[in-house]
């Protein structure tokens, strides 16, 4: 250890860990501890370091002992059934499946939030015809329950046989089967859609609404045509409220689209029902689609994290560090406290 | 030359620009004076463009722009409250109006740097404005107004939400500025002082009217009413009528107060007054005093006449205008 002496208050608390290069601070930084209680020189080579509340360990261990009991049941309990979980996991159809979760995904965030920007822009209109359109489209689509009208989409070649293509009321240039035009996966495409837009909007809406007026006003008086001020100006600074609500709105869509194995599309969910409706071995096949749902959130999450950051820009004094540079800055405090301590050590 | 003609702006039944006309000389700096809420942001806004007028004209370099949107009006606007855009950086900020209009990068690196180097930002370049103290914030602002060679530049109260001594320099700073750029500007500010200070024209609004403009010296001096005269310094009624208070002598002996007077043809006379209190204030000496009449008024005077005086409280003294001193008939229609 290091030669320094340590005092330390009543009790037998260790240092507080990481608090690395804080071992000896120097005046006007205040590296505060993880109770906000800065560490300061006693000014005799004495460093006090804040006393730790028992009660913190008391909900550690509890909190590591729920941990490691449920870890052991995954691992011991026989019900879980790992090696069926294996053999599934990675199969092309799983695969396959999850490939097509991905593609309902990113369809129906696409087209959800192309029609979000177009309700959002038609709610905040200065013409309270498309004003009242919007509305009125975002009450029925947040109305209705999406397994109710995924099942309606599927079912419309029930109502309208044949879609033709010409002039409202006029000739026809053509037409064709509604069947072809809406299969199974047209129907959840366009029902995810539809309904992600209506939460797209407000969504959107809210960002724009979040914007000060002065900015686009300030953006006017610079000379800057209207349509440029809200993509240069009003846009960049609502995407900072707009996306983490839009991103739970897409981790939410990932995870909606096992609603539609309703219309029996071959997507993950769906996958795994078939296959245990034919091995009976439900626990680990459900497992199976579980570890990728989280494996695909968790990747939408860092994404999440980095977009973020970039439109966070301006918006703070500092940006947060990312967690990568959050581990190379303790790598280097760590470095930092052996080399002086080794130093002191030769010493 | 920037001339506005029969400006009427309402809210609702709220009438915020009453008739106003004004001519802005090109190359002149020129101050909207008023109280809070007599229109002057009105004024200004509706030579932006940012408001729309109920009646009237502008005209800007002589083009009507009555009609135009503010993006073609070619003006440069500075908000009282930090309209910064807050996800660029200070360059990108200045830069904006340039690259919108797609000018060569050279031009744009160039141009920016100058300006960056006349507001006195060089260094901070890649600064976001949350970054910067709030002068710097306006600076930055003014710089980017300007970067777009604005034919008129607009000021908004721009040094309203700084401190006092910030904002006393900042608008020396502006003056200079301005004796280098000579873009015509139109200030905004409730300030007599900063308009005085800065402004070789002043414009007095009130209720949504001009009541005069002029130059500075022409304003206080001979002020059209006792409006002017009172939003331009302080005032106190000597025998009905309005005069500075560092115009009034004081007399022990009314025979050498008489002997002025006569050379004076619409002196509004000696008066005889009871002094109340003697107040040092620093250089002057502030004497509130009670007419026979009953009236109060306070009169200014330096420290080495209070000297000489040596007034006590409860003293008997007379009191007159001098003869070069701003009189205005007391119009009570128009007190403040
Ligand atoms: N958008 C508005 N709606 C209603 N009244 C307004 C609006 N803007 C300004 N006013 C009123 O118009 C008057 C003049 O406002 P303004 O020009 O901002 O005054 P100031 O001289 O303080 O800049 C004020 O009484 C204010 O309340
Ligand atoms: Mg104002």
């Amino acid at each position: 250890m290091s030669t320094t002496s340590v005092a330390r208050p009543v009790g037998d608390s260790p240092p507080v860990d990481g608090a690395g290069p804080a071992a000896t601070p120097r005046a006007g930084e205040d590296p505060s501890s993880p109770h906000g209680i800065p560490a300061h020189d006693t000014g005799a080579g004495l460093t006090v370091v804040p006393r730790r509340n028992p009660w913190t360990w008391v909900g550690v261990v509890a909190v590591l002992i729920l941990v490691a009991m449920f870890v052991n049941g995954l691992a011991t309990n026989p019900g879980w059934d790992w090696p069926t979980f294996a053999q599934y996991f990675a199969t092309e159809t799983i695969i396959r499946a999850l490939g097509t979760t991905i593609q309902l995904t990113v369809l129906g965030t696409i087209a959800g939030f192309a029609l979000g920007v177009v309700l959002a822009a038609m709610r905040l209109s200065h013409n309270a015809f498309l004003r009242t359109v919007a509305w009125a489209y975002i009450w029925a689509f947040r109305s209705i329950p999406l397994i109710v009208q995924l099942l309606f989409w599927f079912n419309i070649a029930y109502l309208y046989q044949t879609i033709s293509f010409g002039l409202p009321f006029g000739p026809s240039f053509g037409s064709v089967q509604t069947n072809d035009l809406f299969g199974a996966l047209g129907a959840a495409v366009l029902g995810l859609a539809l309904h992600q837009a209506a939460y797209a909007a407000e969504i959107i809406r809210g960002g724009i609404l979040s914007v000060d007026e002065g900015q686009r006003e300030a953006a006017a008086a610079l000379g800057i045509p209207r349509h440029r001020q809200f993509f240069r100006i009003v846009l960049p600074q609502a995407m900072r409220s707009i996306l983490p609500n839009a991103a739970n709105e897409v981790i939410s869509l990932f995870k909606g689209t096992s609603i539609v194995s309703v219309l029996a599309i071959p997507e993950l969910f769906y996958q795994v029902q078939v296959i245990y409706g034919r091995n009976s071995r439900v626990v680990p096949l459900l497992l199976v689609a579980t570890v990728w749902y989280i494996i695909l959130t968790t990747l939408l999450t860092i994404g999440q994290y980095y977009v973020e950051r970039h439109f966070a820009k301006g918006s703070a004094r500092a940006l947060p560090p990312t967690p990568v540079q959050k581990v190379r800055a303790r790598w280097a405090g760590l470095a930092l406290r052996a080399r002086r301590e080794t130093a002191e050590v030769a010493r | 030359m920037i001339t506005v003609t029969a400006a009427r702006k309402h809210y609702g039944s709220f009438l915020a620009l009453d008739d106003v006309d004004i001519d802005i000389p090109s190359g002149s700096l020129t101050a909207l004076l008023g109280p809070s809420g007599s229109g002057k942001s009105t004024l200004l806004r509706a030579i932006a463009g940012l408001e729309g007028l109920d009646g009237g004209t502008v005209t800007i370099d002589g083009r009507d722009v009555t009609a135009e949107p503010p993006q073609r009006r070619g003006i440069g606007f500075v908000f009282q409250h930090y309209a910064a855009f807050k996800h660029m950086t200070v360059r990108d900020n200045v830069a904006f109006g340039l690259t919108i209009r797609k000018r060569p990068k050279a031009e744009i690196a160039k141009k920016v740097d100058d300006l960056l180097e006349i507001v006195g930002l060089d260094g901070f370049q890649h600064r976001y404005p949350a970054q910067l103290s709030g002068g710097q914030r306006q600076r930055m602002a003014l710089a980017r107004a300007l970067a777009v060679d604005p034919q008129v530049l607009l000021l908004d109260e721009p040094f309203g939400a700084l401190d006092a001594k910030v904002r006393t320099d900042l608008r020396q700073w502006l003056r200079r500025l301005h004796d280098e750029v000579h873009v015509t500007t139109v200030l905004v500010t409730h300030d007599q002082e900063e308009a005085l200070d800065v402004a070789d024209r002043i414009a007095v609004l009130n209720h949504g009217r001009i009541e005069q403009v002029g130059d500075p010296v022409t304003l206080y001096e001979r002020p059209a009413n006792d409006f002017v005269m009172g939003f331009l310094g302080s005032v106190a009624t000597l025998g009905g009528q309005l005069v500075r208070p560092h115009d009034i002598v004081l007399d022990r002996d009314r025979t050498t107060a008489l002997a002025l007077d006569a050379k004076v043809a619409d002196s509004p006379g000696v008066i005889t007054a009871t002094v109340e209190r003697v107040v040092p204030l620093g250089f002057e000496v502030r004497i509130d005093l009670r007419a026979d009449s009953g009236e109060r008024f306070a009169a200014q005077i330096t420290r080495r006449d209070a000297a000489e005086l040596g007034l006590h409280e409860g003293e008997t003294i007379h009191a007159r205008a001098t003869s070069r001193s701003t009189v205005v008939d007391h119009d009570p229609a128009l007190a403040i």
